[in-house]
């Protein structure tokens, strides 16, 4: 498996980056651990004709934990993530999903920007981030912009980034109450069958407020609100969590490929959603 | 189209330098232009580890990584783990311990343990088995692999608190 | 003051037989400085690669090379019109079909050889491989065998008389156009006349899915043919190299002298390596042409895809039996899906491998066993993985059908096994499909088993977990997995076992150093199974020289005497035969020398473990060190300098090692998640050589037999396009998903077989898979279920739990 040849950009701040962007247009891409598209240019699914190796740009590595918000850096690693000691202390979500990516190889490599931007449907990080609600600070030659997570996937593959722009952090409201991340896979180094991210509040045994979102069920990630508000306001009882599986179903859309027919990914959803918002329920 | 780039290794103690098509995958570099045939080719899209090296004090695969990508770093493989004088703890005990059949792993199998190993020099039987979660054998079934893992830390354990 | 040297001393130092002995092989692998196929660098050398079909069945229209030709790097494309003049653009298979080398004028699986790029390296090779032009013209695509009987669409125009009429193939008359043989054991008519007056009959229809051997390191090998010497030297990831010799050979018309072919480390093969591919014969030609070293090595994807698929059998059975379990009449019927070649590797005289071993461990009076081999648009092979030919299949038929039968009984599995068992008395015991077992003791073995794991306590517990999920208390089942296999290997002896021609026996050399030390040459191949260090025990106990001091040799037939090679578990059955034959041989001349030393007459001393001494007086001795020595360096009389021996092994039977395994597994019926609690595992493989070897051959045999049962298959869609072509969906399990087996044994030598050993490497996955699969069905026994087929990954599981009524 040998990809095509290729012209490598190794540029040392983001204007740089921007400028190899805007010479060559969309026959130039950016990669960051390049744990997702070196494999494709290696089976020659993915043309890139020049390649843009983020390593040597400052200042995408960081991870800041502020008041309100907590900023990753595009170039922070799964590895990062999981080793990182205030974080597992105030979003100990983010570690509990990390862990559950690939192995630990693809972990050291693996970076949150890359898992978040390429738009590929099995990756477990655009859920996660959705439910969060985290918004993705992307530059380009108009300057900066932040997208919110929610709005960020299109389709697979098609994100509201565009070519010439590079996501370079994301920043999320320090969550609040219990959480989860529920993740089926047939093995270490798949994708999920179905997986589950729940943040749930509360409030002297009513559930202040949920977020859900849901992995590999359709073309993007799917946040569903519909499920969250099933949630809100009750106690978390056996009837609320079953209208929240209910909406949740509403709002999926996932096709048969190996790892089963439509009718198993949505049940083991629903199983899986379960047991999400009950392990994060007792940790609220 | 592409132009050849001048690369600079460190791979084992030794600098290399030279001149490389960017798509040269690291895996190919070690093994067909530095002649380094530990690491190994066993699936090519980063899920079997055969060919685990160290760069830059983290385990990664060297068949999903582009010379020019690693230019600048600093490489271990299992040739700079340990030779005939002075073996690894881990070399030893996976003969001890039976850790290994046809060898193919067995290289990439040693490099990710020493990481992990570092990072955890008392792990659990649970821990080795995620800790080693990227590396396929086809041949052991693993339970002689982790009794050597165990058998390896036990040794570089009771080592290092007789050189306290 | 030195302590004297004991007897147990000097057999401890021999490291012989019974010794856990740390392996020889392990230092150069555990440095990175094993010498695999791929780490082979000649001076000059290319590289070649294959353009692949995209296709499953279509007419190739045209090939366009000129703009491969123009790539920089790119030094010739070979395809089937550049090999027709030297008559190399088809090739035999094992199975006395033909297969093409380079797709010729139509391509019958996706990713067919289409053409040969030979490069500089592997980059210009790849960059050649995008730039050919093929012009293909789609036909109808079949993936079913079934479907294949019934089409009118022609795969193998070249098997059709111009008449239309289908001539007879390698293994007799064909039905269809597209069947390719029909093979029988047994007796029919008896066999149909017990099942249909018998009391209790159980059927059942299963089909064991197509799936691969996988080993770490895929298929290669580099050809140089020095044009100066007219000799062709092909190294290569070949478990058969003499047999890889002889057929490069036949087909080159290279006499086989001036070829060399040696197996270097190879990274497990598991039946993988076994047979003849394209790339082999494409690089000698690239080698021939271009006057240098030519090296192919497959990536994952083509190893996959198209070398060495293995099962793929459509098995349906009928089992008879009095109403108080005793089985009266077995009948099987197999579709055999093959591909678009028959290159299954089996004797030739066995199309369907060993199949009509189906009859297992049970005595059976009557049984009939039908196997149709069929064409489809899949890839070709037929390989035995990890098992003897096509064992894995029969073991798997059987141990489903007692379960099936115990269902319609309404009997405990483990009591309806226990009253079929061939009776130790009973052997050596003829088989109703015409096997003669060597030895056995099953019901020792399977008391032992189900003692060791509390089979009643487990059956209790099993049936409060049922009233437990029926009471809402736990939505995990428990299944407890039975399996009781006897294997057959050894392959085997010349009057039956042939492969194209080539008779199945093997051979060992031994030659002793003056010094008392040795080296040893076998025709067979270690992939990871040790055989430097274990044939070296099998020595040192016959001719007393520690193992340590016995250098083992493999791989390299210029040096190594004629063998088969290593499948099937026939290297310690045939190989290990000849090697303990050919120490004979050593030991009798070393007799004769000893007595001279000692002035005695030859019948006058007697072997003792490193020794010969004279009987009586044991302080009279020649050590096999003294005796070696002299052998070289004093003229004796009447004797012949030197101490070397050969051995050539025909072994007059098969051995049949066997086995008892039980699995616990909890199932979560709502995501269809296995989780196995418990394997025990106790393996009968009659003397034991090296028992840190065997345990590791059965953790690594059930962790393949994990792989097959629960998730790993090669699978196709309906366009023939394989859906498993990486290991992110072809199922290798990780240490996560594997867990701790206990290992146990009990010890029935063969009787045959010249130090009782039987072969072991394969037991473990043979009795393994359905192990494991008995597991999952037997968890949902309670609820109705009687047999779901393999792989038992989550969906399927799943579907059982939700065709039972589980999830309402």
């Amino acid at each position: 498996m040998i990809p095509a040849a290729f012209e490598y950009h190794r540029p040392q701040d983001m204007a740089e980056v921007l400028a190899v962007l805007e010479e060559h247009g969309d026959e130039a891409r950016v990669m960051a651990g390049g744990h997702s598209l070196i494999p494709m240019m290696k089976l020659r699914m993915a043309d890139v004709p020049h390649l843009i190796d983020l390593q040597d740009v400052g200042g995408l590595s960081n991870i800041d934990i502020g008041d309100d918000s907590i900023r990753i850096g595009a170039m922070v690693t799964q590895a990062a993530i999981i080793d990182h000691e205030g974080l597992g202390a105030v979003a100990p979500i983010l570690r509990e999903a990390a862990l559950q990516i690939a192995d630990p190889q693809v972990r050291y490599m693996g970076t949150v920007g890359g898992n978040v931007a390429n738009g590929d449907p099995g990756n477990d990080m655009p859920g996660l981030m959705q439910c969060l609600d985290a918004t993705f600070t992307v530059v380009g030659p108009e300057g900066e912009r932040d997208i919110p997570a929610r709005e960020f996937y299109e389709a697979a593959y098609m994100t509201a980034r565009e070519d010439d722009e590079v996501l370079t952090s994301v920043t999320i409201p320090l969550p609040r109450g219990g959480y989860a991340y529920e993740k089926q896979k047939r093995k270490i180094g798949d994708y999920a069958t179905a997986a589950a991210a729940v943040q749930i509040e509360n409030d002297g045994g009513t559930c202040a407020s949920v977020a859900i979102a849901m992995t590999n069920l359709s073309d993007t990630p799917v946040y569903s609100e519909a499920a969250g508000a099933a949630l809100v306001g009750t106690s978390v009882d056996d009837v609320a969590i079953k209208a929240a599986v209910a909406a949740m179903l509403g709002d999926i859309d996932p096709t048969e490929d190996n790892r089963g027919p439509v009718a198993f990914k949505k049940h083991v959803a629903g199983v899986i959603l379960r047991r999400a918002i009950e392990r994060a329920w007792s940790r609220a | 189209m592409s132009n050849k780039m001048h690369i600079k290794l460190k791979v084992n103690g030794k600098d290399e330098e030279f001149l490389a098509d960017p798509r040269e995958l690291l895996i190919y570099t070690l093994r067909e232009r530095l002649n380094i045939t530990g690491p190994h080719i066993g699936c090519e899209t980063s899920h079997c580890g055969a060919c685990t090296v160290t760069i830059d004090g983290k385990s990664v695969k060297a068949c999903t990584m582009f010379v020019a990508q690693a230019s600048g770093k600093e490489i271990t493989t299992i040739e700079g783990i340990g030779g005939p004088d002075d073996l690894h703890p881990l070399q030893t005990a996976f003969k001890e311990h039976h850790g290994l059949q046809c060898g193919y792993c067995t290289p990439g199998m040693i490099t990710r343990a020493a990481k992990l190993l570092e990072e955890n020099p008392n792990p659990t039987e649970e821990e080795i088995r995620f800790g080693m979660a990227g590396n396929i054998c086809r041949c052991t079934g693993y339970q002689n692999i982790i009794k050597s893992i165990q058998a390896a830390a036990a040794e570089m354990n009771a080592a290092k608190e007789a050189a306290e | 003051m030195k302590d004297e040297v004991t007897r147990e001393d000097r057999v401890a130092n021999l490291k012989g037989l019974g010794c856990s002995r740390k392996r020889v092989e392990d230092a150069r692998f555990t440095q990175g400085k094993g010498n695999y196929v791929d780490d082979i660098k000649l001076d000059g050398m290319l590289f070649g690669d294959f353009v692949r079909s995209p296709y499953a069945h279509a007419r190739i229209k045209s090939i366009d090379t000129a703009a491969a030709l123009e790539v920089p790097g790119v030094l010739a494309v070979l395809t089937a019109a550049d090999l027709e003049p030297l008559g190399l653009h088809w090739m035999p298979t094992l199975a006395g079909d033909k297969q093409m080398v380079l797709a010729d004028g139509k391509v019958l699986f996706q990713g067919q050889e289409v053409a040969f790029v030979v490069a500089e390296d592997r980059y210009a090779a790849a960059d050649g491989i995008e730039a050919v032009e093929v012009d293909y013209e789609e036909l109808p695509v079949i993936v079913n065998p079934f479907e294949a009987l019934k089409s009118d669409v022609v795969l193998r125009e070249d098997l059709v008389a111009e008449d239309g009429s289908i001539p007879p193939g390698a293994h007799g008359p064909r039905k269809h156009h597209n069947h390719i043989f029909t093979w029988e054991a047994g007796d029919k008519g008896p066999t149909d006349e017990v099942i249909a007056n018998a009391e209790v009959v159980a059927e059942e229809s299963m089909y064991y899915h197509r799936t691969h051997p996988c080993p770490l390191e895929t298929c290669g090998c580099v050809a140089s043919m020095d044009k100066v010497n007219g000799k062709l030297t092909l190294w290569g990831t070949f478990q058969a190299p003499h047999a890889i010799r002889t057929i490069v050979s036949l087909i080159s018309g290279i006499e086989e002298h001036n070829i060399r072919v040696i197996s270097p480390d190879i990274g497990g093969g598991f039946g993988n390596k076994v047979g003849a591919y394209p790339g082999y014969v494409c690089s000698v030609v690239a080698s021939i042409v271009t006057g240098k070293p030519v090296k192919w090595i497959e990536d994952r994807m083509d190893n996959l895809m198209t070398t060495a698929f293995a099962r793929d059998y459509h098995m349906t059975g009928q089992i008879s039996a009095t109403k108080e379990g005793k089985i009266t009449g077995l009948k099987c019927h197999v579709t055999a899906d093959h591909g678009g070649f028959d290159a299954c590797a089996d004797p030739t005289k066995f199309p369907a491998g060993f199949m009509n071993i189906c009859t297992g461990s049970y005595d059976i009076p009557t049984a009939y066993l039908e196997v149709d081999g069929v064409y489809t648009n899949k890839a070709p092979g037929g390989v035995s993985y990890r098992c003897s030919f096509r064992v894995t299949e029969a073991v798997y038929f059987i141990e489903r059908m007692i379960e099936v039968l115990a269902i319609k009984l309404n009997m405990d599995a483990a009591e309806l096994r226990r009253i079929n068992f061939i009776r130790k008395e009973q052997f050596p015991y003829t088989a109703a499909l015409g096997w003669e077992y060597d030895s056995g003791d099953y019901h020792t073995a399977w008391d032992k088993a189900l003692k060791a794991v509390d089979y009643d306590g487990l059956r209790a517990e099993q049936a409060q977990r049922v009233e437990d999920f029926k009471a809402g208390k736990t939505r995990k089942l428990m299944g407890i997995g039975l399996s009781f296999f006897t294997e057959i290997v050894g392959a085997g002896p010349v009057k039956n076992c042939d492969i194209l021609g080539l008779g199945m026996f093997d051979s060992c050399e031994i030659r002793i150093h003056p010094t008392g030390s040795a080296i040893a040459r076998l025709g067979t191949i270690s992939q990871g199974q040790g055989h430097a260090t274990t044939f070296a025990q099998i020595l040192a106990s016959e001719i007393g020289l520690p193992a340590d001091s016995i250098t083992i040799e493999e791989g390299d037939t210029d040096t190594a005497p004629y063998g088969l090679g290593t499948y099937g578990s026939r290297s310690t059955p045939v190989a290990g035969a000849a090697t303990a034959m050919a120490g004979r041989k050593i030991r009798a001349k070393a007799q004769m020398i000893a007595a001279y030393l000692l002035e005695v007459h030859d019948n006058d001393v007697e072997f003792d473990v490193d020794r010969f001494v004279v009987k009586g007086a044991p302080e009279k001795f020649k050590t096999m060190k003294e005796i070696a020595f002299a052998a070289y360096n004093q003229a004796i009389p009447g004797i012949e300098p030197g101490l070397e021996a050969v051995s050539y092994y025909d072994p007059p039977n098969m051995t049949y090692p066997f086995g008892a395994y039980i699995c616990v597994m909890d199932i979560d019926v709502d995501t269809g998640v296995p989780e196995i609690r418990r394997f025990y595992a106790l393996d009968d493989c009659g003397t034991r050589i090296n028992p840190m070897i065997i345990e590791g051959q059965v953790h690594g045999g059930l962790t393949e037999a994990l792989a097959v049962a629960l998730g790993q298959e090669i699978a196709y869609d309906d366009m023939g396009n394989v859906k498993t072509g990486t290991l992110m969906d072809f199922f290798l399990p990780t240490a996560w998903e594997v867990p701790n087996y206990e290992t146990d044994f009990t010890v029935t030598p063969s009787p045959h077989h010249p130090i009782g050993a039987k072969g072991v490497g394969e037991s473990p996955h043979v009795g393994g898979v359905p192990c494991f699969s008995n597991a999952v069905q037997d968890a949902f026994r309670p609820f109705g279920n009687t047999h779901t087929n393999m792989p038992h990954d989550h969906w399927r599981i799943w579907r059982t739990a939700n065709e039972l009524g589980l999830h309402d």
